[in-house]
């Protein structure tokens, strides 16, 4: 603790065309601490982070990054100046291995020209076990899971020096034995000396994890607190600047008919393996189905198989009790399908297209946004507009490109849309990801609505507590099948936790089997990275 | 910043333009000739008559519709090299359905070969278009070919075929029917003094009708929305529905079709005839116009125009001076090279802070 504090920013200011994204905000965090930063969707919190890094730079204010002032720097300044920024969609190449992407751009020469690949996988080893990461350096990204990839971003912070370390929402994505995981090894980076600042919407957490806690509301900081003097409930009303309920209320379900059977669906992925195998379930009308199970054990290759992203190998599905299987995407949207995707900027949003342009996409070539292939731009930005007003989006102008939307936003954008059309199955995935307390409060309540009012509804969610709050029946899917079935309130956690591992019994064999290839979605083909051409 | 940036997109492309002289200049003074001398006799013959401006019009004319095929296949995230294979073919088409209706009226003939020059680059485009969506090769290397495969194919068809009988020139022959009238008659008759041998011709408001077609197919129908979408996003477009395959394959066809309406200003509006090899590279001068124009419709125009100006300038250049034929070309290359790098570095300068937001876009889910 020699001397001041790690990051020290003042009255930073940083404003956008339409709001004022940082108000001469103060940001202090302690050498060594873990430092949270919580607020709700659009209250700056990234914004502060990339100006930090250098990624944007503040119209006023003063950056000192342990006691050294950083001047109109670029995140290669940041990063010398032992700054470290963990993305949260990460930067990995999927077809080189652990130690060759941790050490891209920044490679161990020998003789000054070859790629030194021994001390390359040493370093990794080293920093694998120095704060428990088990990676395996020779692995290849492609057939890591999301939390092990993670850690590959991790290590590759630490492995440019970096001593103070930023995580923007890094448990957004993880399952909770994956968070727990995490956590070990942010104890472990702050014990061995370094300073960590995370932004996350989940106030356990930072109960939990952190030592202190800055609360953004606005575009200002509403308090800075110690995490162990605070509660969950006190810095949600920091955060919102009102009471939250953090319970949604819901009734006993009536389910009615079946809307989507599933009947021995089997799926194989890009290396011809088996990512589905056998599925069999069905879902009824005013029921919300959930699937719990840990990222990769074929959720995704379901959804998309259900929305017709992707091609079942056999088996058949049913929706209303028509055969939907490998039918185009279009006319299972058209038969009354929506789908809230896992990845809103893979799938779910045009980031170019404005809010209006996204909030008609899908249903952009029916009335009222088109009329004889004409597009009616005045009917998708009135829409566009009650949409904003009824789901509290942010900035409240539907020309904003959605690139400029915060995350939370950016998701509550594609939840508004898929919500909005009485489906007769609603497939949610992840649709809480990235959104603050108020607006999960929101997003439950509305998705109960669409239950109640007679929608057949798939939740998958990495988020137990979120299958356990709305699920009236849940699945554990494992190694692409489906391990234990129950109703929901009759399991616990703990009970799910165990059959998502595997380790239930009547599980498939391969734990892990298909991480890889279920972790992300797969390009469908070879049209090209979407938006990195202009 | 929305403004700053609107007003960056405009400027740097003309900051850009300036610098281009400005090196092309020094190319000159390395030459031992007087920049100012030959940049003024350009311009003399570019602005100094109404003759000039004719030539100015009459040369962006076929730029246009080579900018438009590559700023559309652009916005559906697709590098359409083969404008100059589709403009040939196109061409081939519209001269062949020409041959064809001999001794037909003008207004059945006219739009029946538009119709056709826009289906024979339509049709070409359509094959990288559907090599593309169905087995995934690269639309640059197969345009690249189907440009050898079209120009060779035209050459074999019009020297074996098609060739006028006792002519060497490898030419159709005259080609009476769709001819579009000249400009100049009807101008001087509003008091323009556009001399009557000025190629200038009705192919010009084609190519402003298809500026604004272009834009409303882009902004204001659904297939545009379409293009836009799969061009922004394939993944989400298609998980909204849109057929990615066939959007690639249409925006292809229709990226085409503008490629093959240069015929419009050769063949029907100047040549009248089917001229072996006559295109010299007007489709690849139309990813320069697209690159200048930004993708955007009017942005092509404005960038048809500046090419228009150096084309019409250079051949004054030609005859006046001692500067030889290939430095001229040598000259408008550099400018080319110039505006465009230099447009890209330009804007790139200005927008550093866009820049760094698209990183971000690109690393974070902000
Ligand atoms: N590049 C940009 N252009 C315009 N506005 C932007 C841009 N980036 C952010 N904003 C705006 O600044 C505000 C703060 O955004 P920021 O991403 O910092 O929020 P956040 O606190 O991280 O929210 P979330 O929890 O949803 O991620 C938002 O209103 C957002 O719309
Ligand atoms: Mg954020």
């Amino acid at each position: 603790m020699a001397g001041g504090p790690a990051i020290e920013m003042r009255g930073i200011t940083k404003r956008y065309p339409r709001v004022v994204a940082n108000d001469r905000v103060d940001l202090e965090v302690a050498d060594g601490e873990i430092h949270a930063i919580v607020g709700e969707n659009g209250a700056g919190k990234s914004t502060l982070m990339k100006v930090l890094y250098g990624l944007t730079p503040a119209d006023a204010g003063v950056i000192r990054l342990k006691g050294k002032k950083l001047e109109k720097h670029r995140p290669a300044d940041a990063i010398r100046a032992g700054l470290g920024m963990v993305h949260q969609h990460f930067m990995l190449v999927d077809t080189l291995t652990v130690a060759e992407n941790v050490i891209l751009g920044e490679e161990p020469r020998r003789n000054g020209v070859l790629i030194d690949a021994a001390a390359a996988r040493e370093r990794v080893e080293s920093l694998s076990a120095e704060y428990g990461f088990e990676l395996d350096p020779a692995e290849y990204i492609e057939n890591l899971s999301v939390g092990l990839e993670q850690r590959v971003e991790i290590v590759k912070v630490l492995y440019r020096g970096a001593d103070v370390l930023i995580l923007d929402e890094p448990t957004g994505v993880l399952t909770p034995q994956e968070v727990k995981e995490l956590f070990v090894i942010l104890r472990a980076l702050r014990n061995s000396g370094r300073t960590i600042v995370f932004i996350t919407h989940k106030l356990d957490e930072v109960i939990e994890l952190a030592d202190r806690v800055t609360v953004m509301r606005d575009g200002r900081v509403a308090g800075v607190v110690e995490a162990s003097a605070t509660t969950k409930e006190e810095l949600a009303r920091m955060m919102v600047g009102r009471d939250v309920l953090l319970r949604v209320s819901k009734d006993v379900a009536a389910p009615g008919p079946t809307v989507l059977e599933v009947a021995g669906l089997t799926a194989v992925g890009r290396k011809g393996r088996e990512v589905l195998s056998g599925i069999d379930f069905e879902i009824r009308a005013g029921e919300v189905l959930g699937i719990a199970g840990v990222q990769g054990n074929g959720q995704t290759e379901l959804v998309e198989v259900i929305t017709g992203l992707r091609k079942a190998a056999g088996g058949r599905v049913f929706l209303n009790a028509t055969d939907i299987t490998n039918r185009s995407p279009r006319q299972i949207r058209d038969l009354g399908v929506a789908h809230v995707p896992e990845d809103r900027q893979a799938r779910g949003l045009v980031l170019g297209f404005t809010i209006a342009e996204n909030i008609a996409l899908g249903r952009h070539h029916r009335e009222p946004y088109s009329r004889h292939g004409h597009l009616r731009l005045d009917a998708m930005r009135e829409h566009a507009a009650e949409l904003i007003d009824e789901n509290d989006l942010k900035p409240r102008d539907p020309d904003a490109e959605a690139r400029h939307l915060s995350g939370g936003n950016q998701q509550k954008l594609i939840v508004a849309r898929e919500f909005d059309c009485e489906p007769s199955l609603l497939v949610a995935s992840q649709p809480t990801r990235g959104v603050d307390i108020g607006a999960i409060e929101f997003v439950h309540q509305s998705l109960l609505g669409m239950r109640d009012a007679g929608a057949a509804v798939l939740l998958v969610s990495a988020e137990l507590s979120e299958i356990m709050t709305l699920a009236d029946r849940i699945i554990v899917m494992y190694g692409g099948r489906i391990v234990a079935a129950f109703d929901g309130g009759s399991v616990s956690e703990e009970e799910l936790g165990v059959f998502m591992t595997g380790a239930g019994g009547g599980g498939g064999a391969g734990a892990g089997e298909g991480a890889g290839e279920a972790g992300r979605a797969g390009t469908p083909d070879g049209t090209g990275a979407p938006e990195a051409m202009h | 910043m929305v403004r700053w940036n609107r007003l960056a997109g405009v400027l740097s492309p003309l900051v850009a333009v300036a610098a281009a002289f400005l090196v092309g200049g020094l190319v000159v003074l390395a030459i031992g000739e007087s920049p100012i001398r030959i940049y003024a006799i350009l311009f003399r013959g570019a602005f100094g008559s109404v003759d000039g401006v004719g030539h100015v019009l009459f040369n962006a004319c076929p730029l246009i519709f080579a900018g438009l095929a590559v700023a559309f296949a652009f916005r559906a995230g697709l590098f359409n090299i083969g404008g100059e294979g589709q403009l040939y073919i196109g061409s081939f088409v519209c001269a062949w359905a020409g041959l064809a209706l001999v001794g037909v009226p003008a207004w059945i003939a006219i739009p029946l070969l538009i119709l056709a020059a826009a289906a024979g680059g339509g049709l070409w485009a359509s094959i990288p278009g559907v090599l593309k969506a169905r087995f995934g090769v690269h639309e640059v290397i197969n345009t690249i070919m189907m440009n050898f495969i079209a120009i060779g194919l035209t050459s074999y068809l019009v020297i074996n075929v098609f060739k006028e009988a006792g002519q060497m020139t490898p030419q159709t022959v005259e080609i009476t029917a769709g001819q579009l009238p000249r400009l100049a008659g009807p101008l001087r008759a509003i008091g323009i003094p556009l001399p009557l041998a000025n190629p200038l011709n009705a192919s010009i408001l084609i190519a402003l009708a298809a500026i604004w077609l272009a834009w409303f197919i882009l902004y204001r129908t659904t297939f545009g929305y379409e293009v836009r979408a799969v061009g922004l996003n394939p993944q989400a477009a298609e998980n909204a529905g849109i057929n990615v395959r066939r959007t690639i394959v249409l925006a292809m066809v229709v990226s085409g079709a503008f490629a093959g309406l240069v015929a419009t200003n050769e063949i029907m509006g100047f040549r009248h005839r089917f001229l072996d090899n006559f295109s010299s590279g007007l489709g690849f001068m139309g990813i320069a116009v697209a690159l200048l124009g930004k993708n955007t419709p009017v942005g092509v125009l404005f960038a048809a125009l500046l090419f228009g100006v150096l084309n019409t300038g250079a051949l004054e250049v030609d005859v006046f001076t001692d500067v030889p034929r290939e430095l001229i070309l040598v000259l408008q290359a550099v400018t080319i090279i110039l505006v465009v790098v230099g447009n890209e570095v330009l804007a790139r300068k200005l927008r550093a802070r866009e820049a760094r937001v698209a990183l971000e876009a690109a690393g974070e889910a902000s």
